[in-house]
């Protein structure tokens, strides 16, 4: 069996530096083991049957005639869930198996496990479902008071922020309402695992996730099932960007292997994978801004509705997100904000790179543009005035006491030089190839915008993460159960053990369940709470270290930038030298300062940590035809401190390019709940022509207090206000308003 | 007329004997589930992403786009033979070096993709470079740091140093 | 699934006959996609991208004939994309690299999607394609192959063997729109071929109608106003021209357009190709 193996590799550099990735070599020679390379001698294949309809109920599952193909082992449904037939990522709303009714298009109804995946796609087609079709509900402002779809109601969290005076008004009113289309993950490794049951009746689940214990504590309810008799091993993950974080095939891969006593595979194809995840939450969002011919801000007033789709995910925290930072990075005195997370019969929304911030900040930004307009005041120069600081509260309440340097991620970004004129290229021109486009028939527009995002998570979770450190015998392990998306987790883990060990060669164990949480990999928070549990075993090893020395030398020791001197300063050991031949291990759960939950006012110091970025784009527009061609986005972004440059920098152009999909491209496209583009040929993901090179005018290295390294997050701030920069742009040019995001052709064209 | 008998894949070289009831297969899951060959990826099994990339009798396709039964007699290239005695190929050491993985799922079918069009095009203008990688899909990276790697691997630019000292 | 691996037409043909419901296989662009996703299981394959005749073209006369298994990229370069330059530029927006290496043309004629990039410059060429079966060949125009959204006139046991195109005379023009700056569907295209010979115009639409379709009445509009000796064209008609090629477009909502924007930029793609062909002013009646 293709197992997950241990990464064993040497480095020579600590932290700050571009050190390889571990996985860098296995990945270029096509042997890293994804979870869809999973193979196993006895293997069965899964496949999910899934709703076609978007609101139905089901009057009868007939299988028979497909239990009967040769080579079909077991085909399950609702009854057969073991344990309670419900799960989800915030509380458990969602079936693992739909019983008497469907949701949402797509929704798992059964499963098979077969020989071959041909055969269990033929049983597959050859289970009958008796429907009885329901109107869906698809409207979310309607969904708000309409007939609840869900025992829960239709309104998954309703939220007010009422900061400051009510009543406060400025001199200039601006109002405005704007649309956020859904976007997808689109992760290129589709959702693949393996389970192998065990003959005590426990199950091993080979998958790719962002979160195993979640995941795990998901899992066993749903099999009854307690916590040791099911492990969950992480496998090569293709990439999540917040699609993962939900369960999705998990308890049905338990489910098949411990049914048939087999180990059983499933891979979704793209079709699949596009109806198998959570999507980005389509937003409808108002605005009233107010504000002084000072440049000002003195209040916004909002209405937030995401559409949650069928089952609630974690819509809860996203509709927090953007109601928390619905006034941007700004210093607003008074905001009036109201946000609604609803159910509808439309596919289920939840984390996506973002997480509710990107849908705010495409239409804050618009509207500083249009105050900036109002009041005659250049749109850099209103930002400026406006930008929060260190000590400066946002809009619950809550001061922000860490680094803030808005103001210098907006100057250094705002005084970096423009793209030098380029020859030009048929290849860079709106239209490309298609050849649509002369120089005469195209404007360059220029469009800037800032973003605020919140690190870790919020409210009073308790996001914690466990690590481990082992020395046997010098040989140094870590462990953490820290999902690598390929964001380079891995190579952190390997730079802050050589900064504290001085140790280069590093074992690192597969993320497993075997060792407590590291929480999600998401909300740009592992450098901070897996690198940070690592940085602190590494660190109690040491200490621990230390002691032995001391009562063996019967003399107190320093640790002088990772060399042991003692007291009398006769002795010094460096620490990987004095690790040799011994047996130590240290294990740490590292938590982050304690958050609170919002009340009724929306009010509390929810929030961790805030990081900053601002982007600027360049764009060339043929307004005649409606297309669009980035030539440049430049960002500075505010990140603490940079640990590994290299990743650092493909952490920001891949945000940047999701931002400009976003913008300008990728949009799920539904006809009464039912996806019509659920593939790549229609849902268009940028290719390396349409993303452009990206200028990095600044990485402003404030050292966040409490974060370890000072280093913030840096994965989530590029994805958000690189889109608004884009529209910013596509207005300049055109000087149309452009209310909704993704800008197609005929929005441009046809106005 | 040729019709298969005793059927079999020359992959990298090598001859694998296949079985009759493959044949109406997609090469992309004859390489992988049947002959281990995992390296090719499936991310899509459209040709919309690349991910499957190989040579086909010198040719780049997707290979989830063959019917294995047409593979037949035909030489294929995979992403396996591009460091076959296990020291990597310029651009392979040129991905590592520059940061251009992250998840590597679509790493790959580029590389098959790379080592083909600079055969072709010793000295690419980066546009140019685009171009040819406009098949293949990446979604973690946003194709900068690949765009760096070509370069490097063509030594036709000045190197990785000139983009760090951009930053800050 | 049987598969067949033909070498020459005769073989195809008498696979054909034996059994008419064999599917035949080309570059698989389109074909596998189908059986990938289960919409499409044949029983018996024949490929046939191994047949050198079909594999092969030849510069007759004054026209070109492309076997029907001449891939995106032969077109796309090499002396073929200088005989015929607007199959070239439309061969180069097909898809991808990979997808360029294996789709042939004959696959894109088979298929006949309304989007193929093919057909709207073989429609503007008046191309006619060669029919073979046991029974013998037969030529037939594309307006009378392609019949309606995926469907083609072809009989039982029939496959296409070649398109004849003229070899260029005059400046071609092919412009596409897509959302995306690669690897995408076309939304509207247009491929424009001028006939110095007989000083007319051939424009042909793609993606705006089911069938293959040339804007007919604006290319009769047109030619009182093009002055062939200067290679200009009187600006004071563009609108109207631009209506004319609109009017012959009856376009639908989908999901990757709306009919309007359709409508809308199939004109103006009409109205850019003519002026990049001839210069605007300086008309003399």
């Amino acid at each position: 069996m293709t197992t997950i193996e241990s990464h064993k590799v040497a480095t020579d550099s600590g932290v700050g530096v571009s050190a390889q990735r571990p996985d860098a070599i296995p990945k270029v020679t096509g042997e890293f083991v994804f979870s869809s390379d999973l193979s196993s001698q006895n293997m069965l294949w899964g496949r999910t049957l899934r709703s076609p309809h978007s609101s139905a109920r089901i009057r009868n599952i007939d299988y028979s005639e497909a239990l009967a193909i040769s080579g079909v082992h077991a085909i399950l449904t609702a009854t057969d869930v073991p344990g309670k037939n419900l799960f989800g990522l915030d509380h458990p709303d969602q079936p693992v198996l739909a019983d008497d009714i469907v949701r949402y298009a797509g929704e798992p109804i059964a499963i098979v496990a077969a020989e071959h995946p041909e055969i269990a796609a033929k049983a597959i087609g050859a289970i009958n479902v008796d429907f009885e079709i329901l109107t869906p509900l698809v409207d979310s402002e309607i969904a708000i008071t309409a007939e609840p779809i869900h025992p829960e109601g239709n309104v998954i969290r309703h939220l007010e922020i009422d900061y400051g005076d009510p009543n406060a008004s400025g001199e200039v009113i601006v109002e405005g309402t704007y649309e956020v289309g859904m976007q997808d993950q689109a992760f290129m490794g589709t959702e693949s695992g393996m389970a192998v049951p065990s003959s005590d009746g426990s199950v091993d689940l080979f998958i790719s996730t962002q979160w195993l214990h979640s995941d795990r504590n998901q899992i066993i309810e749903a099999l009854d099932l307690p916590e040791d008799m099911v492990r969950l091993t992480l496998a090569g993950v293709g990439g999540a960007f917040g699609g993962r974080e939900d369960v999705s095939m998990h308890v049905h891969l338990c489910m098949l292997a411990l049914h048939t006593g087999r180990p059983v595979k499933m891979v979704y194809d793209r079709n699949e994978s596009f109806l198998g995840h959570v999507h980005r939450h389509p937003a409808k969002i108002w605005y009233r801004h107010h504000a002084n011919r000072d440049g000002r801000i003195v209040k916004v007033e909002g209405k937030i509705i995401l559409d949650g789709g069928a089952y609630a995910s974690t819509t809860s925290a996203v509709l927090a997100n953007a109601c928390c930072f619905s006034t941007g990075p700004y210093n607003v005195a008074n905001a009036q904000i109201e946000g609604w997370g609803v159910r509808t019969n439309n596919p289920p929304c939840g984390a996506m790179r973002g997480f509710g911030n990107v849908q705010t900040c495409f239409a804050i930004e618009a509207q500083m543009d249009k105050v900036a307009t109002a009041l005659n005041v250049d749109p850099i120069e209103l930002r400026l005035r406006n930008a929060l600081k260190t000590g400066d509260k946002i809009i619950t309440g809550q001061t922000i006491t860490g680094a803030a340097p808005v103001k210098e991620v907006i100057t250094s970004l705002a005084g970096h030089p423009m793209p030098e004129p380029a020859e030009d290229n048929l290849l860079a021109r709106p239209g490309g190839t298609g050849r649509t486009s002369d120089q005469k028939h195209i404007k360059r527009g220029i469009g800037f915008a800032v973003s605020i995002k919140n690190l870790m998570f919020a409210e009073g979770f308790d996001d914690s993460s466990e690590a481990l450190c082992r020395v046997n015998d010098g040989a140094v392990a870590i462990h953490t159960a820290c999902v690598e998306v390929g964001q380079g987790f891995v190579t952190l883990v390997q730079q802050i053990a050589e900064e504290v060990l001085g140790i280069s060669d590093i074992e690192i164990i597969p993320a497993d369940t075997s060792i407590g949480s590291a929480g999600s990999t998401s909300a740009s928070r592992q450098t901070w709470m897996s690198g940070g549990a690592v940085l602190k075993a590494c660190e109690a090893v040491v200490k621990n270290l230390t002691e032995q020395i001391e009562r063996e030398e019967g003399v107190k020791f320093q640790n002088i930038d990772g060399t042991l001197v003692s007291e009398d300063g006769a002795t010094t050991i460096p620490i990987e030298e004095a690790l040799r031949g011994r047996s130590l291990e240290e294990k740490v759960v590292h938590h982050h300062a304690p958050t609170f939950p919002l009340n009724e006012k929306g009010q509390g110091n929810a929030h961790v940590s805030f990081a900053f970025a601002a982007h600027r784009a360049v764009v060339d527009v043929d307004q005649e035809l409606g297309l669009v061609r980035v030539i440049e986005i430049a960002t500075s972004q505010d990140v603490g401190r940079i640990l590994n440059p290299l990743q650092a920098v493909g952490q920001i152009e891949g945000g940047i390019a999701q931002g400009l999909g976003l913008a300008v491209l990728e949009e799920l496209i539904m006809k009464d709940g039912v996806i019509q583009n659920a593939n790549f040929t229609d849902y268009l993901l940028p290719t390396a022509l349409d993303t452009p090179p990206i200028e990095i005018a600044s990485l402003i290295e404030e050292p966040e207090p409490g974060a370890p390294f000072g280093a913030k997050g840096i994965g989530e701030p590029p994805t958000i206000s690189s889109t608004p920069a884009i529209v910013a742009a596509i207005r300049d040019a055109t000087g149309l308003d452009l209310r909704r995001v993704p800008v197609r052709p005929e929005d441009i064209a046809l106005e | 007329m040729s019709d298969i008998t005793e059927p079999h894949l020359m992959v990298n070289g090598t001859k694998f004997t296949i079985d009759d009831s493959w044949l109406g297969e997609s090469l992309l899951y004859t390489l992988r589930e049947q002959l281990g060959l995992y390296g090719s990826k499936n991310a899509c099994e459209q040709g919309e992403c690349g991910s499957c990339s190989i040579m086909f009798d010198e040719a780049l396709v997707c290979s989830c786009l063959v019917l294995t039964g047409n593979a037949v007699g035909r030489e294929i290239q995979t992403i396996e033979s591009l460091a076959p005695d296990g020291s990597l190929s310029d651009i392979q050491q040129a991905f590592v070096d520059v940061g251009a993985i992250q998840c590597g799922f679509c790493t790959p079918g580029l590389l098959v993709t790379i080592k083909d069009f600079l055969e072709s095009n010793a000295e690419p203008t980066d546009l140019e470079i685009r171009e040819a990688i406009s098949g293949n899909l990446c979604r973690c990276t946003g194709y900068g740091r690949i765009v760096e790697a070509v370069r490097v691997a063509s030594k036709a630019s000045e190197g990785t140093e000139e983009t760090l000292n951009d930053n800050d | 699934m049987e598969v067949l691996v033909a070498s020459s037409t005769e073989e195809i043909c008498e696979l054909l006959t034996q059994d008419h419901r064999r599917q035949l296989l080309a570059g698989g662009t389109d074909f596998m996609v189908e059986v990938n996703y289960r919409h499409r299981s044949p029983s018996s394959v024949i490929a046939i991208d191994r047949v050198p005749e079909l594999r092969n073209w030849r510069h007759d006369g004054d026209s070109v004939l492309i076997g029907s298994c001449v891939t995106y990229r032969e077109i796309e370069r090499g002396p073929l994309a200088t005989l015929v330059p607007a199959l070239a530029q439309a061969a180069r927006t097909v898809g991808s690299p990979q997808i360029r290496n294996a789709g042939t043309i004959g696959g894109n004629i088979g298929t006949a999607s309304p989007a193929g990039d093919m057909i709207p410059v073989l429609s503007a060429l008046g191309a006619t394609i060669s029919l073979m079966s046991s029974e013998g060949k037969r030529e037939v125009s594309l307006e009378d192959l392609i019949i309606g959204v995926k469907k083609t006139s072809l009989r039982e046991s029939e496959f296409i063997e070649s398109i004849r195109v003229p070899v260029l005379e005059g400046p071609q023009e092919f412009l596409k729109v897509g959302s995306r700056s690669a690897m995408v569907i076309s939304v509207t295209s247009l491929a424009f071929i001028t006939y110095p010979k007989t000083q007319s115009v051939g424009i042909g639409l793609g993606a705006v109608n089911p069938t293959p379709t040339r804007a007919r009445r604006a290319e009769e509009f047109i030619h009182d106003y093009l002055d062939w000796d200067k290679m200009a064209v009187d600006p004071s008609v563009l609108v109207r021209f631009k209506e004319l090629v609109s009017d012959a477009s009856s376009p639908i909502d989908d999901h990757r357009s709306v009919a309007s924007y359709r409508r809308h930029s199939v004109g103006v793609l009409a109205q850019r190709a003519l002026t990049r062909v001839f210069s605007e002013g300086e008309f003399n009646v």
